[in-house]
């Protein structure tokens, strides 16, 4: 929970680099966040998956869909450096051309989470009353919902139409993106409004209001950024989840095409081959422990660069 | 093969030159199917063939527990509301038909007494009407006894359409009446060629009367004993819970000396194929698994552990590939593949050929079904690997790609082959299913290689199987261009199940697509053939006539058969499960033993 | 505060008919119907089809079949179910008990974990034991539960034999030896549930200590001479609880329905696999009922998270 009078000064004692010159928050957030060293290393890992994603498949060619029945379930060797899977596809090609649609989904989808959570629980927790009794019922609401009929009528009601408008891999695409986010919000919303009516209590957003600080200047400058804690915890759990969802829902056939090789999908299919092809389940897997990781550190060292109470 | 060549070989085991089980093989390579070939053989005078059995416990009880695995729980337990195999094979360890079909296609009495012939007089020369004698001491779980009056009580159950039962298609129109307590005669309206149908197998289980009398006709689904069984069967009902769970206990009053073996039996429900296939044989918690819809490497990895052994057996199902002869992106008369419409790209033969050279059925074999889908040319059953003179099924890319240049189908610089402005390419969709996928994915490449550009499309089994009639993406109504599914001949005689080609069979809206020719294949010699067969009473003319039937929409490439696909289940190595592709694989559950 | 509870009680039954109103028409909406089976089979000729969907009322209008079905849920009537016909609340009461054990105990174990875990953790951030305890979070939830119950399966059940992986609610054994197999057999699952959520709550529990704990009343007790137990449990816990109480609220109604994949995995027959099979059967009031329950436990958690906010946080006001 957020705090009301600086802490006490901790470790650093060269904190007397503080300067004379003024610094825009951003540009301060941005110094601190480089001396987190760990967060840092992470946004290195993190950029080298994104561009080995995006350019991969310019660099290492071999097709993704080349059918060898003669190369099933190999281990890792030099000409597939990841190994194959059960019809002698390269694992390598497919991991970097399924990794673009998995991250693009995992990171939208919890782009829209977090965004409209965000939002309507800082409206829910700013108002009291009416304002806030009909967002949290609608927050029910979709909480109620359940989740496989919902995504079978949604699928069947705009797949066809956004086909034809954008075509079929954009138009999944969006549809999976607007379903997995769209019931992942909730569980934000109701954490970030139980922060915003602890927060609006306290004694600093009171003299923020005595100073004549309009209900928007209040939330973004003062409240909002103590509210983030459990929002960046819920980033890091959603873009996991997503990923995630994106599996189940094309293992029921909701999703992308069965053969498209997102990370999800690798892994489904290699689940029952473990026994024998360990190499077809390990490399997805951990690509998306780390994929979820670093960008767990970097919410981590963005919190802690903007965490006023913290002297780096 | 004609009418002929097959009396000639019926001749020749009449003459013991050829054994009744290389017939039987002439006949399956022909397309037909082994009840069928049976049944001939038995019309023409040749006795059926005993069958041995093997059952060995000499007493009755014993065997303590036997635990089976239907990863598709059943739901309900009454034989005649059963849609599908699990609720059957549920009702079936209660229930009991008069006969059923075993493996060879024989027909076993159960509560019969014995089969109707011509011999004994049970079927009438004039083919209209069969005499049932029952079998006489046999009682209900309640312990009440088993007469001729249940019998003719379900025959009028089922046909209630007011009770809308599930079998009513067997009972509908015929007439049951009781002759003496323990006979009663069937009687047909035209003569029937294929009379073992009521009271045969899943559809001919017999219920008792003094239980669901009151309960006919709207209040069937009301009545208790649904769930709550009471049959002739050799267990008796002990609980039960849908979906999950089906326990029963052995009947110490069963009509059969020493059997059952089993004290107890439980029937799990749920899960998926693959961890039913782990369980009986990699640890060995359940002793058998039904239908394992599982790659065959993955099952012979099992099998090698040494506990337990699949078992393939041969049956009817075929999966196969339908193209649409209309046209499903166009709207005539308000309707999407409008039987009047013509494909503007699969009415060319040239096209169709090309996407069957396409098809690398023996790599789908090899690779992905292994022992449990075999390559094959024919629509109607074949289970052998025998190529029948009129079929035969190729696979060359490169020759498809020859075909398609000659007549006229120019590669563009996308590498997809165009002609007048239209480009080539299609939608294919199937059901979700791993091995179905794979299947799309290897056809897909090798169609690229040719110039064809393959769009796949896989829907959930629950909505590509259903009968909603706003649903655009069910089989019946074919909105795409090709697709992919197994159609199951639930009965060894292929009438019902060569009505899918009929032209008054087209599945369009004013039937709200429950019509069961999906292709809207259109051929007048095909209707005529099949309107000879269904009154034509000699079995041999009339088996004839099926593989004229066989061959036509093949050779016209409206369809394409993709593999046979025979019943595939799981067993612990002790255990003796006797098993019939033609019927629910409970059929013979009192002869099941274990050997100690 | 008391006002306040009655105002939300008042307005929790609008409020459901409203949930259960868009409920009803999601599923009537949605494609697929009861009766698949009938359609592939040949046998079945197509006049008991259409016979069926006209008396089970699939061929009204949705409002007729909403207020049908709201009449008859107000009078107790749940319906029955088009596939076995057996009454909804017998099929539901049958799988409550299994729920509950399973699913319940992998709550109950997640909450044991990442409480304790989350706050050592958050005492002592970026120490030897938070950088385990972290990763190990993370592979909790990165890992999808197809896979990591497949995992256990592969070294438990088959590898090493020791645990059976096929659940069983009925077991014949008596006195103790049906506790044993009843334990030997829940161990897997539970154990696959409750890391899955024991990862993200304990992320949870560990980043809301983290930002209490610098605070300067914290401070304060330290030197006030208190241990730092005291301190902990005293003065942190109450506070850094609000975000874990809204998680957990907004959890416990996922008992009811939500682990599926784990229960498909292990054939643990509770409410999670039923709904599964009846939402892909289309089983309408199967589906219909068990929502409508998940839906009440919905509200009645949320609100009771809104009701210990305000005993937890005593500046927490609703007027």
């Amino acid at each position: 929970m957020a705090g009301s009078t600086l802490a006490s000064p901790t470790t650093n004692s060269n904190s007397l680099e503080a300067k004379s010159t003024s610094q825009s928050p951003g540009r301060e957030g941005w110094r601190r966040f480089k001396r987190h060293k760990l967060a840092v290393f992470c946004t290195i890992v993190l950029c080298i998956i994104v561009f080995a994603v995006l350019l991969g498949p310019w660099l290492w060619r071999v097709p993704i869909n080349e059918i060898d029945f003669n190369a099933r379930m190999q281990g890792p060797s030099w000409s597939h450096p990841l190994g194959t899977d059960d019809l002698g596809q390269d694992l390598l090609a497919r991991i970097l051309y399924g990794g673009r649609i998995s991250l693009a989904v995992g990171l939208a989808a919890m782009f829209i989470a977090i965004s409209v959570g965000v939002v309507i629980g800082a409206v829910a927790g700013m108002s009291k009353g009416p304002v806030d009794v009909f967002l949290m019922w609608i927050t029910d609401l979709f909480l109620s919902l359940p989740a496989l009929p919902l995504l079978l009528l949604i699928f069947y009601l705009f797949n066809d139409k956004l086909k034809k408008l954008i075509g079929p891999e954009a138009g999944v695409f969006i549809l999976i993106v607007a379903v997995i986010g769209g019931l992942r919000w909730m569980p934000v919303a109701r954490l970030v409004r139980a922060q915003f009516l602890a927060l609006r209590e306290k004694e600093f957003v009171e003299a923020a209001r005595a100073l004549g600080a309009s209900p928007w200047r209040q939330v973004t400058v003062h409240i909002l950024p103590n509210a983030m804690g459990p929002v960046i915890v819920a980033a890091t759990i959603d873009v996991a989840a997503a990923i995630i969802a994106e599996s189940t829902l094309s293992f029921l056939g909701l999703g992308f095409p069965p053969d498209i090789p997102t990370w999800g999908r690798i892994l489904f299919d290699a689940k029952d081959h473990m026994d024998v092809a360990v190499h077809w389940a390990l490399f997805p897997g951990a690509l998306i422990f780390i994929t979820v990781l670093t960008i767990n550190y970097i919410g981590d060292g963005l919190r802690d660069a903007y965490d006023p109470r913290r002297v780096l | 093969m004609n009418e002929s060549e097959i009396r000639r070989l019926i001749d020749q085991v009449r003459d013991n030159g050829i054994s009744r089980k290389q017939f039987i093989r002439h006949m399956i390579g022909a397309g037909l199917t082994v009840p069928m070939a049976a049944q001939m053989l038995l019309t023409s005078g040749l006795a059926q063939a005993q069958t041995a059995s093997n059952y060995k416990p000499t007493k009755r009880g014993g065997g303590g527990a036997l635990k089976v695995l239907w990863w598709q729980g059943a739901t309900l337990l009454q034989p005649h509301f059963a849609s599908g195999t699990k609720d059957q094979e549920g009702s079936r360890i209660f229930y009991e038909p008069l006969g059923a079909w075993d493996a060879d296609g024989n027909l076993i009495p159960i509560l019969a007494a014995e089969v109707p012939s011509l011999a004994n007089g049970g079927v009438s020369r004039d083919g209209k009407s069969i005499t049932w004698k029952l079998k006489k001491n046999v009682q209900w779980h309640d312990g009440k006894p088993f007469t001729a009056d249940d019998v003719v009580f379900t025959a009028a159950y089922a046909a209630d359409p007011a009770t809308s039962a599930y079998t009513s298609g067997s009972y509908k129109d015929v007439k049951v009446t009781k002759v003496d307590s323990h006979t009663l005669k069937v009687e047909y309206q035209k003569p029937s060629p294929f009379w073992a149908d009521p009271f045969v197998s899943a559809a001919g289980m017999i219920i008792p009367k003094h239980i669901f009398e009151s309960f006919k006709g709207a209040t069937s689904r009301d009545a208790p004993a649904n769930l709550k069984p009471v049959g002739t069967g050799p267990y008796k009902f002990v609980d039960f819970k849908p979906g999950d769970m089906l326990r029963g206990a052995i009947n110490t009053n069963y009509h059969e000396a020493n059997r059952p073996y089993f004290d107890t039996i439980e029937m799990k429900g749920g899960g998926d194929a693959v961890s039913a296939a782990r369980a009986v044989l990699q640890t060995g918690e359940y002793d058998y698994a039904w239908n394992l819809q599982v790659e065959d490497e993955l099952l012979v990895r099992l099998e090698q552990g040494g506990k337990g052994k699949t078992s393939i057996i041969p049956g009817g199902n075929i999966e196969f590939i339908q193209l649409n002869m209309t046209d499903p992106w166009t709207e005539t008369d308000g309707e999407r593949s409008h039987p009047k419409s013509k494909h503007p790209i699969l009415t060319e033969f040239a096209v169709r050929q090309a996407i069957s050279l396409c098809i690398d059925r023996d790599g789908v074999q090899k690779f992905i079904y292994g022992r449990t889908g075999i390559a094959t040319a024919n629509f109607l059953n074949n289970p052998q690997r025998f190529v029948s003179k009129n079929t035969k099924y190729e696979f060359n890319p490169d020759k498809a790609a020859q075909v398609l240049e000659t007549a006229g189908w120019k590669k563009g610089a996308d590498g997809i082959r165009e002609k007048g402005g239209k480009k080539l390419k299609l939608v294919f969709q199937t059901s979700i299913n791993s091995p179905r996928q794979k299947t799309q994915q290897i056809i897909k490449q090798a169609a690229q290689k040719a110039g064809i550009d393959i769009e796949i499309k896989a829907i959930p089994a629950s909505v590509y199987f259903s009968s909603d009639p706003a649903n655009p993406d069910t089989y019946t109504k074919l909105f795409v261009d090709m697709q992919m599914f197994t159609t199951t001949m639930p009965q060894p005689d292929p009438e019902i199940f060569m009505n899918q080609y009929l032209s008054d069979q087209f599945a369009t809206k004013a039937n709200k697509w429950l019509g069961r020719n999906s292709t809207r294949y259109s051929n007048p010699e095909y209707d005529k053939t099949y309107l000879a067969a269904q009154s034509e009473m000699d079995p041999v003319k009339r088996a004839a006539l099926f593989v004229k039937m066989n061959d036509m929409p093949v050779n016209d490439i409206a369809i394409i058969p993709v593999v046979y696909r025979p019943r595939v289940s799981a067993a612990v190595n002790n255990l003796v499960a006797p098993l019939s592709g033609w019927d629910n694989d409970l059929w013979l559950l009192k002869d099941w033993y274990k050997n100690t | 505060m008391f006002r306040y509870i009655l105002r939300r009680l008042l307005i929790a039954v609008p409020s459901l008919l409203g949930i259960s109103l868009v409920l009803f028409s999601v599923l009537a909406l949605a494609p697929g119907d009861p009766f698949s089976d009938l359609v592939s089979n040949p046998n079945i000729p197509a006049e008991v089809a259409l016979a069926l969907r006209q008396k089970f009322g699939l061929d009204d209008p949705l409002m007729v079949r909403y207020w049908n079905w709201l009449t008859a849920m107000v009078q107790g009537d749940w319906g029955y179910s088009f596939i076995s016909r057996i009454n909804v609340e017998t099929l539901i009461m049958q799988r409550i008990p299994v729920t509950l054990l399973v699913i319940g105990s992998s709550q109950v174990l997640a909450l044991c974990i990442a409480i304790p875990v989350g706050v050592y953790a958050a005492t002592r951030p970026y120490s030897l034991f938070d950088q385990i305890a972290s990763t190990l979070a993370f592979i909790g939830f990165s890992l999808p539960t197809f896979f990591t119950g497949i995992l256990l399966i592969l070294f438990f059940s088959i590898h090493l034999d020791w645990l059976p992986f096929v659940y069983r609610a009925d077991i014949p054994e008596t006195g103790w030896r049906f506790f044993w197999e009843h334990f030997k057999q829940m161990i897997m699952p539970v154990t696959v549930l409750g890391l899955f959520q024991a990862g993200a709550l304990t992320r949870y529990v560990r980043s809301a200590v983290l930002d209490i704990i610098r605070l300067d009343y914290v401070t304060t007790a330290r030197s006030k001479g208190l241990s730092e137990k005291v301190v902990i449990t005293k003065h942190v816990l109450r506070n850094a609880l609000i975000p874990v109480v809204t998680l957990v609220a907004l959890q416990m109604p996922a008992i009811f329905g939500g682990a599926i994949v784990t229960e498909q995995i292990f054939r643990v027959p509770g409410i999670g696999s039923l709904i599964i099979s009846s939402m892909l059967a289309n089983d309408t009031p199967v589906v219909m009922a068990v929502t409508f329950v998940f839906s009440t436990l919905v509200i009645a958690c949320n609100l009771f998270a809104d009701i210990l906010y305000g005993w937890l946080d005593p500046r927490i006001s609703y007027n």
